[in-house]
Parts: C-alpha cells; structure tokens; sequence
C-alpha cells in the first residue's frame, strides 16, 4: 500500500529542502515574540463575539448607571458638568480590565488543549514567550479601549487628539500591567474554572475600588485606604485628569472634580502615578517569566 | 556523520519511588527507523520526554544528533521534530498559520519557509487545506498537520510519541503510508513509541521495553525468528483441565491470554490433529498463527501485551498518582 504512494508521487519528488536553523539570539527572541503577538491579533479578529460582549458592561455602566444617577449626582457637580463624563475614564479603564485578564486565560487554554507544549518545547527562551504573550493581550485590549474611546463625544468629551494620544498610552500601560497580571496567574492555575472564578472575583472589587465611579476625596478612612492600595486607582485618577484639564472649564472647577491622588496629604504627581503602575507591570511579568522558567 | 542520531546509556528516571526507567542503554543510527515498544506504563513515554529534553534524567546520558540532552537542551530542540501522542495545534488558526508560528519559534529562514511549507504539505497531502481552520479538520489530518509541522525546520531527528493512537484503522494505515513516503524523501532518523504491535512491523529495529527496562532490541524478522514457534490458541469446554492435560500428555506450558488458552508449539498445523487426539475436553475453537511481534513480547515477558497493559499500566499509573498526591 506504500508502493501505491510513493509510486504515484514520484514523478514530483525533489530533493529536501535542507532548512538551516539558526543559533539562538536576540534575533531569533524577537521574531518569536513577533509571532505569539501575532497570534492573539489574529486569534482576536476571528472572535468578534468576544469583542462585542465585552463592550457590553461598560456601555451599561456608562449609559445606563451614569444617566440613571445624572440626576441624583447632577447636585454634586458643577452646573454643566455631566455625570457621565465624570465617570467616563474609570468605565475606560474598566473596558480593558476584563479583556486584558481574560487574554491571559489564552494561556490556560492553551495549556489544556496542548498548544503551550508546542511553545515551551520550542528553543527560544521563555521569556521571549511571556513578553509576546503580554504584549498581545495589552494590544488587544487597547483595541477594545478605543472602541469605548470612540463613545467619547456621547459622554460630552472632546475628541481632542492630544487627549486621545495620552489616553491610548495609558491604556496600553494599564493594559500591559493588567495581562502579564494575568499571565502570571494563569503560569500557577491549571484550571479554565478556577481561573475564571478567580478573575470574576477580582474585577469588580478592584473596579469599584478605583475610585471609578466616585472622586478620590472625602472618603471615610477605610476606603481610603483600600482605593490606596488598588493599583487600577493610580491609572484612573491619571485618566481622569487628562479628560478634565481637556475641558472647556475653569481650571479651579477641574481641581475640584480631578482632585487626585493623595499619600496622606501629599498629592502624588501623575508620573509617579504612572510610574507604580508600570513598575507593578514589570514585577509580575518578571514573575511570570520566572514562572514558566520554572515549569518542565 | 557516523555518531549515532541517539545514543543512552545507563538511563534512569525516578519519580519518588517508582523508577519509570530503570537502567536502559541503546544506540540508533543516523536514518533509521527505531520503534520502542511496550504496553501504556512501561517508561516508553518517560524516554522519549527525556530524549526530548522535556524531563530530566535521575542518571544516566543522552544524546541526540550529537548533543547532551541536559548540557545542550536548545541545540538538540533545535535539532528535534516532535508529534506527541496528544494534539498540540491551535484550532483557530487554519493549517498554514500554524506551520507559520511554529516557523518563526524554530527560527526557518524565511526565504525558504515558502517552498519548504509547501514540500511538507504536499507530503502529507495537506496543501490543498492550508487556507482551512485546524477545527475543520478531521482526527487523521490533524496528525498529518502535526508531523508536517515536526518536519518544517528539517529535523534530524523526528520524534513520534504514539503517533496513530485514538485513529481508526484506515486512517492509522495512511498515517503509515506517509511516515514510510517521508523516509524515501528526507534524511532523516525516526524514533517512535507505540504500544501496536502491527506497527511495529514498520520499523527497522524495535527494543522492547517492559517494567522500564529493555528485554530485547533487534530487527522485527530477527526478533521473530527468535521464538520460532506458531502460537495456538483453543477454546475448550473446561480451560484449567485441558491446561492440566497440555502439560501432563504433551509437556506443554499453557495459560489463558486473552480468554483463550494460549501455547507455542513447532509447526502448529501439524499439531492440531494430535491436539484433538490427545485433549479429554470438548475443542469448541482453534488458531494457529505464526510468530509475530507479540508473541516476541510474549517469550520475553511472559505475558501478552494486553495483559500486561490491564496490569502494569494500571500499577504504575496508581503508584505515580500516590507520589504526586503525597508530595
């Protein structure tokens, strides 16, 4: 039955190609993490069901709960000043929350339907893998961000282009932090479940304690404290600036609403702010890639 | 060129305190064919993850085309196809974007990724699927996809965990046919487990592996012709009396494999008759089959491999699973 094959294919029969691989090297981490950045644009392009249904919550949070309590707030905040656009960066920040998190699943997918064997057996370093893999999740997500970005004029923010230039960068910073977080969790749990519980556990409470919905300010000391020690407080309060010094509004009635950040008293600059962030990044990614170093 | 494309020696892996591979030493040369066969649980697996650099050994050497698995892990990867036993692809990404990724892992030039994924689709029939979604495709030309992409970056040797497991017959023989047309093609040394004992026939030489050690290691003919004797297998009206009546009147050792009793005798055909002649039981069924692979397996182990699968497998598995849980 061989013969059959091989005889009726012999007439295109060609010498091997002989395919010299090279050593390893920067050149070759860099083209592997060109191709698992690759893959999750491609992966995200032929699921748009995933890309609508995560637009769904902040739509909700920024049409449906910001008029709903328009009125209601309309007494805290200055005349003119729309409710909506007071929470617009924090439903921001939340539109690549779930995505950036959730990208990271890939991994424990990936772990299950096999697909993971074929990249740790590869001879690149794992770190090339991890780094392509958060930077995939962070640009998939910053899609999504730009998606609700578009909204903007809906929730009476200009489109300015500097103001979208600087939200996109944080975006992308939030986006970065939030997937290798998510990375390095998932270098730990094996189970789809277990993940997904365990993500659907963190989102809301690091959302509503970001100071998303509410200004940093004025808060009993309990909360205080944990809007302090949530690192998406210190991308919101940054966002939230940005939109109001965009603002046609007086530069006093910006302070008043973008009260920032304060450490006891001392109000931390927006890079500094931005700098935690992007070292809280940086941590969990070297922990991830420590994390998968460690496997097999 | 004349270093063997596998060599081990002294191998070992332990897992707590079951020994997977207890001691084994073989050579492999350059352009062979070389199968490992044994039931599920003998340490067939745990080698081939050692040679693959995918665990390491608890003492003992390796090496594969010319490098230490341990000392040099990335110059063997990189000298290594694998298909594993279980699937590896990504099922979203159609055939083609799969060769691609695992081009750019392997670091192909990309002046010949072209025509070299071409070779390799053609050679497993897969071209005209390359624009299809792995999720179209069916279990058979997913293990075709797998060993197309294990040959992409030209391995010099090619690894193949199980590579028909969970197929169906047909498509296990095709899976064949390919493996077979890709040896007249590429220069290359084929290393590969299975637990089938048909398949095993492909090979050039086989080692027989049993509670993790090596029992025997030679071509199949010689292996083969090694036990010399047809197997018969009857079906009686009383099992255990007509192995009493075996041993006492023909000084036969029998016993029931696979619900049959089971012996070797020289030429079979013409011990029937006398069978029949001799036995007090009622004969209700009788083969007689020439030497084959398992009856090779059978004269070293003393037992079929499937009964040694619903044994050892079983044990091993149970003990490992203790080990892991204990730890």
């Amino acid at each position: 039955m061989a013969i059959g094959v091989t005889g009726q294919q012999a007439g295109q029969v060609t010498e091997a190609i002989r395919v010299a691989v090279p050593d390893k090297g920067l050149k070759q981490d860099l083209r592997a993490i060109g191709i698992v950045w690759r893959r999750e644009l491609i992966r995200f392009r032929s699921d748009r069901l995933r890309a609508i249904t995560s637009l769904v919550q902040p739509v909700l949070f920024l049409f449906v709960l910001g008029t709903g309590l328009s009125g209601l707030a309309s007494h805290g905040l200055p005349s003119g000043i729309d409710f909506k656009t007071f929470i617009y960066p924090g439903v921001l920040a939340m539109s690549v929350l779930f995505t950036a998190i959730f990208s990271a699943a890939s991994i424990v997918w990936d772990r299950e339907f096999g697909f993971l064997r074929e990249m740790l057996v590869a001879p690149v370093s794992r770190s090339a893998i991890v780094i392509g893999k958060c930077l995939g999740g962070a640009t998939v997500s910053t899609f999504q961000g730009i998606l609700i970005l578009a909204l903007a004029g809906l929730a009476h923010v200009p489109y300015d282009p500097v103001l979208f230039l600087i939200l996109i960068g944080e975006l992308l910073l939030l986006s970065f932090t939030l997937t290798a977080f998510g990375v390095m969790m998932a270098a730990r749990i094996t189970q789809i479940q277990a993940f997904m519980a365990l993500t659907q556990m963190l989102v809301m409470p690091l959302f509503f304690l970001s100071g998303a919905l509410y200004p940093l300010n004025g808060l009993p000391g309990w909360l205080t404290v944990l809007t302090r020690l949530n690192p998406l407080t210190y991308i919101v309060a940054p966002m939230r600036h940005a939109v109001f010094s965009h603002l046609n509004i007086p530069p006093e009635m910006v302070n008043a609403l973008s009260p920032g950040l304060t450490w006891f008293g001392w109000p931390v600059p927006v890079g500094v702010s931005l700098g935690i962030v992007a070292v809280m990044g940086a941590t969990m990614l070297g922990i991830a890639i420590a994390e998968f170093q460690r496997t097999e | 060129m004349s270093e063997p494309a596998v060599l081990v020696d002294g191998l070992v892996k332990r897992y707590g305190e079951v020994e997977a591979v207890r001691g084994i030493g073989f050579e492999v040369a350059p352009g062979e064919t070389f199968g490992f066969l044994g039931p599920n649980g003998a340490g067939k697996s745990t080698t081939i993850k050692i040679l693959c650099t995918l665990a390491a050994p608890t003492s003992g050497t390796a090496r594969v085309a010319g490098y230490d698995v341990v000392k040099n892990r990335d110059t063997v990867r990189r000298n290594i196809g694998l298909v594993f036993q279980d699937p590896t692809l990504d099922s979203y990404l159609t055939g083609e974007q799969n060769l691609r990724f695992h081009a750019d892992l392997y670091g192909v030039p990309r002046q010949q990724l072209a025509p070299r994924m071409r070779q390799v689709l053609e050679m497993v029939g897969l071209w005209d699927r390359r624009q299809a979604v792995v999720a179209t495709y069916s279990g058979g030309m997913k293990r075709r996809l797998e060993i197309a992409r294990g040959l992409l970056h030209a391995p010099r040797v090619l690894f193949l965990d199980e590579p028909t497991v969970g197929l169906d017959p047909q498509t296990r023989s095709s899976i064949w046919e390919y493996i077979n047309d890709l040896k007249q093609r590429e220069d290359i040394t084929i290393f590969l487990t299975t637990h089938y004992m048909d398949e095993a026939e492909n090979c050039d030489r086989i080692a027989i592996i049993d509670h993790g050690k090596i029992v025997a290691i030679d071509t199949p003919e010689n292996l083969k012709a090694s036990v010399g004797k047809d197997r018969v297998q009857i079906r009686t009206a009383d099992d255990q009396t007509a192995i009493a009546e075996l041993k006492e009147r023909f000084e036969l050792e029998a016993a029931i494999h696979d619900g049959m009793v089971t012996f070797n005798v020289e030429s079979g055909e013409q011990f029937v008759p006398r069978l029949f002649e001799g036995l007090s039981q009622q004969i209700k069924a009788v083969s007689v089959s020439r030497p084959s692979l398992d009856d090779v397996f059978m004269s070293y182990t003393g037992k079929t491999i499937r009964d040694a699968e619903a044994t050892a497998g079983d044990r091993n598995r149970a003990q490992i699973m203790a080990f892991r849980r204990g730890r």
